[in-house]
């Protein structure tokens, strides 16, 4: 820029030194040699199909797919499509996820926590579980608890009674199942109204002790708007829900809900299995921070539970949920290792039986991991839009 | 960049193989020295493996003869375990050379999955199997019942055709292989376990008490089992075809792997052309069927010493008898 | 109150309080601080007295150690039946590879591991050399030996390759050759040229975002598709490149992960020497950066090693396998509790040691600021 004339101008190196023509260059390069080498793929692969003569194409979707499915929640016969068969399967998948989520959030929170106990036994018992559990591949977890244990079960004719109407056998967990009959909406709607309005009781109490510095029990105005509200309602409307139990006729039981014992034992392997995991990021979480932070919290008189609340957890938090939510993902991915015992998943119905009837493996394994790649991007696009959000802006 | 260079190695190894292509399965066999077999993950009597890992079976039998027909050599072959999910794959994308896995010959497998069904080698319909405390004489007594079946199999949409037009439910529960289906009947996850009836009888005998178990006496479908071949090599579909056929052409001549060095000079024309003079016709050497015969023996020996009373199985012969004797089981001449 | 009076600061000292030291003490404080440490504590020991008893008694008082069959293990009131690992211990072990040729995988472990030792020896100087050899040499020596057809050595086929023998074959290649194509995307990742760095992104998120089993299938059912008529994989070959693709992935992102943690100053000052990216790459960054990350390597090592028993559904013979199939063989029915148990053990042992041990480095290598 400011540079004194001496009369030398600096010798302009060969355009092969040039980094950006050695990047275009490179680049270029590598679209060439990428675009080849997907080419020769698909080609090879269009020539292997049509030399072999295997049908393509999506049109098998729309054939009726013939052969039944353990567990559907939506309705499904052997009359339905092919297309039917991929949607039962990924909410099956869904299911499983969702619900491993649930339960394996809570036991690891329970046991990360335990883990840290300053009770010497607890502790020790929590550690025990982390250390055997996540050392143990989850395929050989899964087989366990479903040929091991859950096989061991007795028949159906010997169920066990665990009382209120639930029977546990080797054909899994009968619940009684509940039959809401008229006004029942009355009450879910109960259960909205009480939410909306806590929410508003929040901002209020929010409002109130930014002015005068007074706290408003929040928490259990919420929990008593969201159950007391409907409980009333429940009670004024007379009951208006009906239990209807499992009974056994012919082979099995009828009626009432049933969770089949591979959804048992894969939701079972998943939690414990991924909880170990949860359980250690909730320590490190928790470890995380500093322990000034307390002794600070303290010295301002905030009590030990708030301190734990507007201290602790939410700095931990800010650790913790990152490495969550990449444990979500794995605890999705891995139920696909359902069809290991046929749990009707994704890969086990779509992926499996329906690959097998139609033959036409190219398409139907590009859908079963589209389908696990949109989840897998869908949680991480959350994930960066939340680590953008909570981040603590630096310097 | 390296990532360049690997890439650039990849596809210049990618042309190189380019230049390799074979369609010919003979040929790809003899230049590699064994026939590649896709066989099933275990299956008593029909394909699996012992103690120490050899392949018995009748299934597997009918690619030992295959070996023996174009190398010379029965024990020639290398055996792929395939689940009933993986098999069609497998061989379509070239990974095996033949299935012999008691595969079902369908139309739709036939036409649309570019397979050819090169004949049957064992007839069969699919049954059911209860416990026998159960106390159910007939399938028709069924309805409701929990049904554990092997997945990806032509039974999974048999069994669904069954229980619709008879008005009754099921309940399905699906595995991926024959032993896990054995598990789970065994453990009483299901009431009955259904599968074609030879199957039955071998996945009986991997109960802890096979009498326990009882094999109802309905038939729901015909399951035509035998070998299968890509479609696109002819000449290697008509070897495996007449290799089975040898077998069963044996067998109706009355030549056995002990008589067959004695027959090589018989006078009956028709054993004569079983013996030597046809091979060149599908590009093998004129000792093929004699091989055949004398490494693994004719249709009925080795039914015997897989399934039939000289197993464990004990399946009587019914339609897979000779057709002389009110079977099913009929070779094309060879001449 | 006491007469005797003492000058200032000469007061002897007291005893502390019986109840803060000692068992008792301990027990207080680390059981019994409050009535719900007390309550937590009861619960745990009611656990402990429900489950520990019998499991020690199933799985040793009672348990049958060894036997031709299975005879005794149907007495009544036996315990786990060791005899069925026991009949089957060498197919556990080495599948169905032939058994007079067993020392060949055993010397190709043995090498290793003395290969290995050097390497956590304080003082000894080549350990980068040493290193390097285990990566580059010693996998072809390992393959003439367990593989053979090479050297005068019997050639095995891969199918009769099983159980924990397999196991660690697959992991071990998995780790080994997804490293170099790890640091290669991991670099692609962070480089500045857009094209070079979007195709490392879409691979490593497509492979991380899919579940392995789906990779494996992909791999065991379709690969020979995507080649010419005529190419040949083997199948462990196959389940293998599955693995390796998948696994290069997550070995970028641990790498990455060393990569951003290498200060900017180190890069700026490799520059700034007039190092080109390749040299500064070399021997600035990624020695510090692969230094760093062998923690995560070895995390990562151990999840695959868990992951490796997904092969039994594309129907190779591993551990896990091996002891499922062990499971349905009719002389030995009903069995599966103890064959799980058994696989779980030896998983656990690798598992749990391998994660001490990157505890172990991950403490030695930590020189920040601890409390």
């Amino acid at each position: 820029m400011s540079e004194p004339d001496s009369g030398l101008k600096p010798s302009k190196p060969a355009f092969w030194n040039d980094p950006k023509v050695r990047a275009l260059f490179f680049q270029v390069l590598l679209i060439v040699a990428l675009g080849y080498f997907l080419m020769t793929i698909v080609d090879n692969t269009l020539e292997n199909m049509r030399s072999r003569g295997i049908t393509t194409g999506f049109a098998f979707l729309d054939e009726p797919a013939g052969f039944g499915i353990l567990q559907s929640l939506i309705p499904y016969t052997e009359a339905n499509t092919y297309g039917r068969t991929f949607v039962v399967g990924l909410l099956n998948t869904l299911l499983v996820s969702g619900l491993g989520i649930v339960l394996a959030t809570i036991v690891g929170f329970i046991m990360g926590v335990a883990r840290l106990s300053h009770n010497w036994l607890i502790a020790k018992l929590a550690a025990l579980y982390i250390e055997t559990f996540r050392n143990v591949p989850l395929l050989l977890q899964i087989f366990f608890w479903y040929f091991a244990v859950l096989g061991a079960l007795p028949s159906v004719r010997q169920s066990l009674d665990l009382g209120l109407g639930i029977r546990f056998n080797n054909r899994g967990l009968y619940l009684p199942e509940p039959i809401p009959e008229n006004g029942f909406s009355i009450v879910l709607w109960m259960v909205l109204i009480g939410f909306v309005v806590s929410r508003f009781v929040k901002r209020w109490a929010r409002k109130r002790q930014d002015a005068t510095g007074q706290p408003f029990p929040v928490f259990l105005t919420t929990l008593g708007l969201t159950f007391g509200l409907p409980l009333i309602a429940f009670l004024i409307l007379g009951s208006p829900l009906h239990w209807e139990f499992p009974e056994l006729k012919g082979f099995n039981f009828k009626g009432g809900m049933t969770i089949i014992p591979e959804l048992l034992a894969l939701l079972l392997a998943l939690t414990i299995y991924t909880g170990t995991f949860i359980a250690e990021t909730v320590r490190a979480g928790i470890n995380s921070v500093s322990h000034g932070q307390t002794e600070a919290a303290l010295a301002l008189g905030l009590t030990r539970v708030q301190t734990l609340r507007l201290v602790i957890i939410p700095q931990a938090m800010r650790v913790i949920i990152p490495p969550l939510t990449s444990q979500y993902l794995n605890l999705t991915k891995n139920s696909s290792l359902a069809t290991a015992v046929g749990y009707p998943d994704l890969v086990a119905v779509f992926m499996g039986t329906t690959l097998n009837q139609t033959g036409q493996a190219v398409e139907i394994t590009a859908m079963t991991m589209a389908v696990y790649l949109t989840i897998s991007l869908t949680i991480s696009f959350f994930m960066n839009w939340y680590n953008k959000h909570v981040a603590l802006i630096e310097r | 960049m390296s990532k360049i260079t690997s890439t650039l190695l990849l596809s210049s190894a990618l042309a190189l193989a380019a230049n390799t292509v074979s369609a010919d399965t003979l040929d790809s066999v003899k230049s590699k020295g064994f026939v590649q077999c896709g066989v099933s993950t275990g299956l008593p009597g029909f394909s699996n493996a012992d103690k120490s890992g050899n392949w018995k079976g009748l299934d597997v039998d009918v690619c030992r003869a295959v070996a023996a027909a174009t190398l010379g050599d029965a024990s020639k072959v290398k055996f792929t375990p395939l689940t009933a999910k993986e098999r069609f794959t497998a061989l379509q994308s070239g990974e095996i050379d033949m299935l012999s896995r008691n595969t079902t010959w369908t139309l739709t497998r036939d036409a649309s999955l570019g397979l050819n069904f090169a004949g049957v080698n064992y007839y069969d319909g699919q049954g059911f199997m209860v416990k026998k405390n159960l106390g159910v004489k007939s399938a028709l007594e069924l309805d409701g019942a929990a049904v554990c079946i092997q997945s990806g199999t032509t039974t999974e949409l048999n069994l669904a055709d069954y229980f619709r037009e008879n008005g009754m439910k099921y309940k399905a529960i699906t595995y991926d292989t024959s032993d896990a289906t054995v598990k789970g009947f065994e453990a009483g996850r299901c009431d009955v376990l259904t599968s074609d009836q030879s199957q039955l009888y071998a996945l009986r005998i991997k109960l802890k008490d096979p009498k326990s178990a009882i094999v109802l006496p309905e038939v729901i479908s015909k399951e035509p089992l035998g070998p299968v071949v890509r479609q696109g090599d002819d000449k290697w579909f008509n070897i495996v075809k007449w290799s089975l056929f040898a077998m069963v052409n044996a067998e109706e001549m009355g030549v056995t792997s002990k008589n067959v060095d004695s027959m090589k000079n018989s006078k009956n024309p028709a054993i004569a052309r079983l013996m030597g003079g046809q091979g060149e016709k599908l590009g093998l050497s004129d000792d093929w069927s004699y091989n055949i015969i004398k490494q693994v023996g004719n249709y009925g020996e080795s039914f015997e010493r897989n399934v039939g009373m000289g197993s464990p199985l004990k399946i009587s012969r019914g339609l897979n008898a000779l057709w002389k004797k009110g079977g099913l089981q009929y070779a094309p001449p060879i001449r | 109150m006491s007469k005797t009076s003492y000058a200032v600061g000469e007061h002897p000292d007291l005893e502390p309080p019986a109840s803060t030291i000692g068992v008792i003490g301990w027990l207080r404080e680390n059981l019994f601080s409050n009535w719900w440490n007390s309550l937590l504590t009861l619960f745990g020991f009611y656990l402990i007295y429900l489950y520990l008893p019998p499991l020690v008694e199933w799985m040793f008082v009672k348990a049958v150690w060894s036997s031709p069959d299975r005879v005794p293990c149907d007495a009544e009131g036996a315990g786990a039946c060791w005899a069925f690992i026991d009949n089957r211990f060498t197919q556990f072990m080495y599948g169905f590879y032939p058994k007079e040729l067993y020392w060949r995988p055993n010397t190709a472990g043995l090498l290793l591991i003395a290969l290995m030792i050097p390497l956590f020896i304080k003082s000894f100087r080549w350990k980068w050399q040493l290193g390097a050899f285990i990566l580059l040499v010693y996998p072809f020596i390992a393959f003439v030996l367990i593989h053979g057809g090479y050297l005068g050595f019997e050639l095995v086929e891969t199918n009769k390759w099983g159980g924990l023998m397999l196991t660690l074959i697959l992991s071990a290649v998995g780790i080994v050759a997804s490293l170099p194509i790890g640091i290669v995307l991991a670099l692609g990742r962070r480089s500045t040229m857009p094209i070079v760095k979007s195709v490392c992104v879409v691979y490593i998120e497509f492979w991380r975002g899919v579940p392995l089993i789906t990779v494996l299938f992909m791999s065991s059912v379709m690969l020979p598709l995507f080649f010419p008529e005529g190419t040949d994989f083997d199948k462990l070959a196959r389940a293998m490149i599955g693995i390796i693709m998948f696994q290069s992935a997550y070995m970028a992102e641990v790498v990455r992960g060393g990569l951003q943690a290498i200060p900017k100053g180190q890069y700026e000052a490799a520059a700034s020497l007039g190092l080109t990216y390749w040299k500064s790459m070399g021997l600035i960054i990624l020695p510090q950066a692969l230094k760093l990350v062998i923690p995560g390597i070895v995390n990562t090592f151990i999840a695959l090693f868990k992951d490796t028993t997904l092969v039994l559904i594309i129907g190779l013979f591993d551990l896990l396998a091996i002891i499922q199939q062990a499971n349905s063989d009719p002389e030995w029915l009903g069995f599966d509790t103890e064959g799980y148990v058994f696989a779980g053990l030896i998983f656990w042992i690798f598992c749990f040691s391998m994660s001490r041990y990157s505890i172990a480095l991950e403490q030695k290598l930590h020189t920040g600021h601890k409390r």
